[in-house]
């Protein structure tokens, strides 16, 4: 079981946050929604290991909304 | 109904009206499929059942029509897999679609060798009438009809039971009670007791329409179909030219309305196209909730079926659960009227088949989850899913229309022996104790399956002639006997001696020479080694009945 990788990992951080929001391009918010909700499957997949994904899910979660 | 006349089965009077309150060993409330399922395993093993239930015919309108696997391998141990496989409609492959476009299509059983296929279809109504039939055939079951139980009082040993008839009432005393009653069981409520849970806010449409189609026999599941905007549609074949169109309707609509025909017959005509000619057989509105009891066994009160655990109609696990429930619990409570076992023993029924509902209550919520999002990022989650299954393999796993019914593995039976061999694999469909007996072809004085020479009563599986003849005799002479059934190996008198016809019982059993394993009556594994050894047999048929 791994750990999620929260250290620098990106090679080109600003090429890749061109990317994602070029993804977004000329998009309604319901697209971009859907677009944001399949990039997450596709990821969720890549990485395969659920205490990884799980770890990830918490960390996204924290600081918005009520804690749980 | 074009297609099916219910039969009226007639009040009988019964002499018990004229007697004292008689005593009886079981008395089963319901004869739907699962009391008549109880009614026929009991009977079968020599134990005298009366079944009360109120109407005189059988289920009015198709209800359950989807029989899995396991259920149709347990009705063929109760004599009516056959009837049900030759009038009903087989299937193993389901289409899924999103909008407009198929999403995937997939297999059930990719896997040949097996004597029935993943499901067949058949309206509840011609199941019934089979068990009825079968029931009738067995002189311990007195069934009686138009005898609506009114009140169920515990009086310690035994359960007390006013019975209304046309007649007018009569009492009743059993020793055990079986309440198949159904999911509102007045049993239930006449002994105050809850089955707790959720109720889902949303509200489906059945249609069963008679049609002439070039539709093939799979099921079809449409999320958000341009016929029918935002909503899902099931479609399924069923025997003689009947197909079930299931619409999703929303919590909004009105039940009353939904039902008529002048508002079902537009749904149908977008769905089926201008020139389809079909008539309508049968509608329902319903909502589904997925609850339970707490507990299945309250005493001398048992419950089974729907009256124990409810789930949502998507993956088929209502009807199917329910011959589990019974399958698992007729030999027990045998064994208990024999003296043979601790009322204990019964107490397994509970948690084997409590851990069951949890588990089709879990894949029910999860699949009603997906097929009715509840927010909007559950929706667009929910799309994103469809959207990507079309193209990538692994979106395909997501998407949940129902996880079709197939049987629990009971890995933490209190009857279980646990594996002392550790080279015995353990993966999934591996035979782990608690697993469900996998079939296989083989040759045999009793046909051509595997399961046809297992259940009923304890067997050892032994692989070549492992066990020593005997030892076979001292199994089967045995207070709770046991049957040794050979696959290959040499003459040894007294087994019942099968030939592996192609291999797949040595493969699917991880079946070496001298590997032998034991089978509970309902087909179940409870324990396996990779020897022989007659003592630790004997402790494993005594643990599995609660005997040590």
């Amino acid at each position: 079981m791994g750990t999620l990788n929260t250290e620098p990992n990106l090679p080109s951080p600003d090429d890749f946050y061109e990317q994602l929001i070029g993804a977004h391009r000329d998009l309604s918010d319901e697209e971009s929604a859907l677009v944001n909700a399949k990039l997450v499957l596709l990821l969720a997949n890549h990485v395969g290991d659920p205490e990884v994904l799980a770890q990830a899910l918490a960390a996204a979660r924290e600081g918005v909304g009520p804690q749980r | 109904m074009k297609t099916y006349t219910n039969p009226i089965y007639p009040y009988v009077r019964s002499p018990d009206q004229d007697a004292g309150p008689v005593r009886h060993p079981v008395v089963v409330v319901g004869a739907g499929p699962i009391g008549l399922a109880a009614a026929i395993d009991l009977a079968q093993h020599g134990v005298p059942v009366v079944v009360l239930d109120e109407d005189e015919t059988v289920s009015v309108g198709s209800r359950a029509i989807c029989y899995a696997k396991r259920a149709l391998e347990i009705l063929d141990r109760l004599g009516v897999g056959q009837r049900i496989v030759d009038k009903g409609v087989g299937w193993n492959v389901g289409r899924v679609f999103f909008r407009d476009a198929l999403a995937y299509r997939f297999n059930l059983l990719p896997e040949a060798g097996h004597r029935r296929p993943a499901f067949v279809n058949l309206q509840q109504y011609w199941l019934e009438e089979f068990l009825v039939d079968r029931a009738s055939e067995l002189e311990d079951i007195d069934l009686r009809w138009s005898s609506k139980v009114t009140r169920a009082t515990p009086r310690g040993e035994r359960v007390e039971l006013t019975v209304d008839t046309p007649d007018g009432p009569y009492t009743l005393h059993a020793d055990w009670l079986i309440a198949c009653d159904g999911s509102r069981s007045p049993v239930r409520n006449m002994l105050g007791l809850e089955s707790e849970g959720q109720v889902f806010r949303d509200r489906f449409l059945i249609a069963d329409i008679h049609m002439q189609s070039s539709f093939p026999t799979e099921r079809w599941f449409w999320f958000d179909p341009p016929f029918h905007p935002n909503q899902s549609v099931l479609l399924h074949r069923q025997a003689d030219d009947v197909w079930r169109i299931d619409f999703q309707l929303g919590w909004d609509a009105d039940p009353e309305e939904e039902k008529k025909p002048e508002r079902i017959l537009p749904r149908l005509r977008a769905m089926l196209g201008p020139d389809a000619r079909f008539e309508i057989e049968w509608a329902s509105v319903y909502t589904f909730q997925c609850r339970r009891m707490k507990s299945f066994r309250h005493g001398r009160v048992i419950f089974a079926g729907d009256a124990a655990h409810l789930v949502s109609p998507f993956g088929a696990r209502g009807a199917n659960s329910g011959f589990q429930d019974t399958d698992n619990l007729a030999w027990k409570l045998a064994l208990v009227l024999a003296g043979k076992a601790p009322q204990r023993l019964l107490d397994s029924y509970d948690a084997e088949r409590t851990f069951a509902a949890d588990e089709n209550l879990l894949n029910s919520t999860r699949a009603t989850d997906f097929i009715t999002p509840k927010s909007r990022v559950s929706r667009t989650f929910r799309d994103a899913v469809l959207e990507l299954a079309k193209k990538h393999a692994f979106a395909r796993g997501l998407v949940n229309s129902g996880r079709l019914s197939v049987p629990a593995v009971l890995a933490g039976s209190p009857l279980n022996t646990p594996d002392a061999d550790a080279d015995f694999p353990r993966g999934p469909g591996a035979m782990i104790p608690g697993a469900p007996a996998a079939d296989a072809p083989v040759r045999g004085p009793r046909g051509e399956w595997l399961l046809d020479h297992l259940g009923g009563e304890f067997a050892l599986l032994a692989f070549g002639d492992a066990v020593p003849a005997g030892e076979v005799a001292a199994l089967a002479g045995a207070a709770i006997p046991c049957r040794v059934v050979q696959v290959g190996g040499g003459a040894t008198p007294g087994a019942v001696r099968i030939e592996d016809a192609e291999g797949l019982a040595a493969r699917r059993y991880d079946g070496r020479v001298g590997t032998v394993v034991l089978l509970r009556p309902d087909q179940h594994v409870a324990a396996r080694w990779r020897a022989f050894d007659a003592m630790r047999v004997r402790a494993a048929i005594a643990h599995a009945t609660c005997n040590d």
